[in-house]
């Protein structure tokens, strides 16, 4: 990919970015803020691509050690966000709850 | 006849068309979080996205070491999973600290890793390459260290008071010029990796100096910005890499987390440089006081706040993080039903910074399944204060702080705040006299019409609960 192309794409993204946030009430800011963290997790596969090149245990150390934390940065951003968000749920209205 | 599929799936244009697929996944799934109904349903859109993403990038025929891959993913998962399954909700903000603060870590690794790979063929990369493992290996470092300063401030580990050493910010200044200038120089040339291991121990270390002199209370913004900051760093491995993937999904987060980091900034009436120069206090306008001595202020008693209670019409409850960390929102919760029960309306009252995160007591509330439609934001509900009859502040502080709207010199003076001292009578549930997170004294607390019921939140909620259940 030349220079532009990548540009073109970062400046497009940014874009994408900065509208999905602006409509966000401030209740989910903090599930998004945490959902978005997971996605930059996705540094992972930076770590993937890497490591096949590698050579030399300090340089297969330091990205074992990037793969391992890119992927707590997705799996706990997600299982996080998701714990949160299920406080959100429709609680069932107290007489259908509790039929007594 | 396995060959021709895999010539199929490993052609760089498939593996492409998967990534956009996952892009798709990740901005449905953004979109998604960003409304009550669906946003459960984003979160495991996105996930899915990065699943994806990730079956692709293994399909690449450049990528080898599976086992080690494999290694790394088995080791991130044993320590991800329990950690975000165990953690109380009221850790979640040091929680989204943390696994930020890894993303970080990966970041700077990942550059780092690339240019010993690329010093071992002798060479500086290209400057296209270089410059953006540069600017990586910056800006990873930096959100690593910071993220762990901020994870360890509101864990608790290290005091939430601002720490600060003297001419910190010409310190600041100049880790920022050693990190940059050894950056430039590689740029320039010089192939050194004690140059490159200089550039992430600066950072590092201007990571740690700059979390540390900020106070808890800006806390929620340094961690949105310290998101932010990850993500433009993994737009820039992204770059270093020519990955597509990386690119877009790091670039996203960079943009959409300058916008929250600025909301949340705006709500508190802050701005982000302001933050980052140093903390609350940074001014020095801050508590050392008026005047030493003592002012005066009323206790009071379970009972007394019951009966005040159950004699009003209308009550708003104003939770802070104090609540929070007691665990008192079911408590609270059973008392509003009782309150209810007995014909008083009952709100809540929430601020936009309530909690350590925008939205962090709204999930808290939520947990004790409180109604969403009794949750009211500080626009929604300031003007109702005035036909308030009382309002029960529990462990909030500076979110109800009068100063902000009256003393100019308050470090806090223009941050928007819920005006509970307009109702009628206001309790508030602390546990001492002490100051809160900011360290600012709270004029609301020797207001006449303001009581004060001492103790950690949760037993005086139970204290009055039982109370409102004897009268």
């Amino acid at each position: 990919m030349d220079l532009i192309t990548e540009f073109t794409i970062l400046a497009l993204a940014a874009f994408i970015g900065f509208e999905v946030i602006s409509k966000v009430p401030n209740t989910l800011h903090t599930p998004l803020m945490s959902a978005t963290n997971a996605i930059h997790g996705i540094v992972l596969l930076g770590g993937i691509l890497v490591i096949g090149e590698a050579s030399g245990f300090l340089n297969e150390l330091i990205l074992v050690i990037a793969i391992a934390f890119g992927t707590i940065n997705v799996i706990g951003g997600f299982l996080v966000t998701d714990r949160m968000l299920e406080m959100f749920k429709k609680r069932p209205k107290p007489a259908e709850k509790d039929p007594e | 006849m396995s060959l021709p599929l895999a010539s199929l799936v490993q052609d760089p244009n498939f593996i492409r068309s998967l990534y956009i697929v996952a892009f798709v996944l990740f901005i449905v799934g953004m979109r998604g979080v960003t409304h009550p109904t669906t946003a459960r349903r984003g979160n495991w859109t996105a996930a899915a996205g990065m699943t994806i993403a990730v079956v692709a990038t293994l399909l690449d025929e450049r990528v080898g070491d599976f086992d080690l891959i494999a290694l790394g993913i088995a080791v991130g998962t044993v320590i991800g999973v329990p950690a975000a399954r165990q953690v109380k909700m009221t850790a979640m903000p040091q929680m989204v600290a943390l696994f930020n603060g890894v993303g970080g870590g990966a970041v700077a690794l990942i550059s780092w890793a690339e240019y010993r790979g690329a010093l071992e063929f002798g060479t500086n990369p290209e400057l296209d390459t270089l410059i953006p493992i540069l600017f990586a290996a910056i800006i990873g470092s930096i959100s690593f260290w910071g993220s762990n300063i901020a994870f360890a401030k509101l864990q608790g580990i290290l005091p939430g008071k601002p720490i600060g050493v003297p001419g910190q910010q010409f310190i600041n200044l100049a880790l920022l010029l050693v990190a940059v200038g050894a950056a430039v120089a590689i740029a320039a040339g010089s192939e050194s990796e004690g140059l490159f291991v200089l550039i992430l121990v600066a950072a590092a270390v201007l990571g740690n100096m700059v979390v540390l002199p900020i106070g808890g209370a800006d806390m929620p913004v340094v961690i949105s910005l310290l998101n932010a900051l990850t993500g433009l760093s993994a737009a820039a491995a992204g770059m270093a890499l020519d990955n597509v993937a990386l690119i877009v999904g790091g670039i996203i987060v960079g943009a959409s987390g300058t916008i929250l980091t600025n909301l949340m900034a705006t709500a508190m009436n802050r701005s982000i440089p302001n933050i980052v120069a140093g903390g609350f206090g940074g001014g020095g306008t801050a508590p050392e006081g008026e005047d030493g001595e003592e002012r005066p202020h009323r206790s009071t008693d379970a009972t007394s706040v019951a009966t005040q209670l159950t004699l009003a019409d209308k009550v708003v409850v104003a939770p802070g993080y104090g609540l929070a960390v007691a665990q008192a929102q079911h408590t609270v919760r059973e008392l509003a039903d009782e309150l209810e029960k007995r014909g008083v309306e009952v709100s809540y009252a929430i601020h936009p910074v309530a909690g350590r995160m925008p939205g962090h007591m709204n999930v808290l509330l939520a947990e004790a399944d409180v109604p969403y439609e009794s949750l009211k934001e500080m626009d929604e509900i300031n003007p109702e204060f005035s036909t308030t009859d009382v309002t029960l502040v529990i462990g909030a502080n500076d979110v109800t702080n009068p100063a902000a709207r009256e003393n100019e010199g308050s470090p806090i003076y223009g941050m928007p705040i819920l005006d509970v001292d307009k109702s009628e009578q206001v309790v508030v549930l602390k546990r001492s006299m002490n100051t809160g997170f900011a360290g600012i004294d709270n004029p609301l607390f020797y207001n006449e019409n303001t009581s004060l019921l001492f103790g950690d939140a949760k037993s005086s909620v139970q204290e009055v609960l039982a109370a409102v259940k004897e009268l």
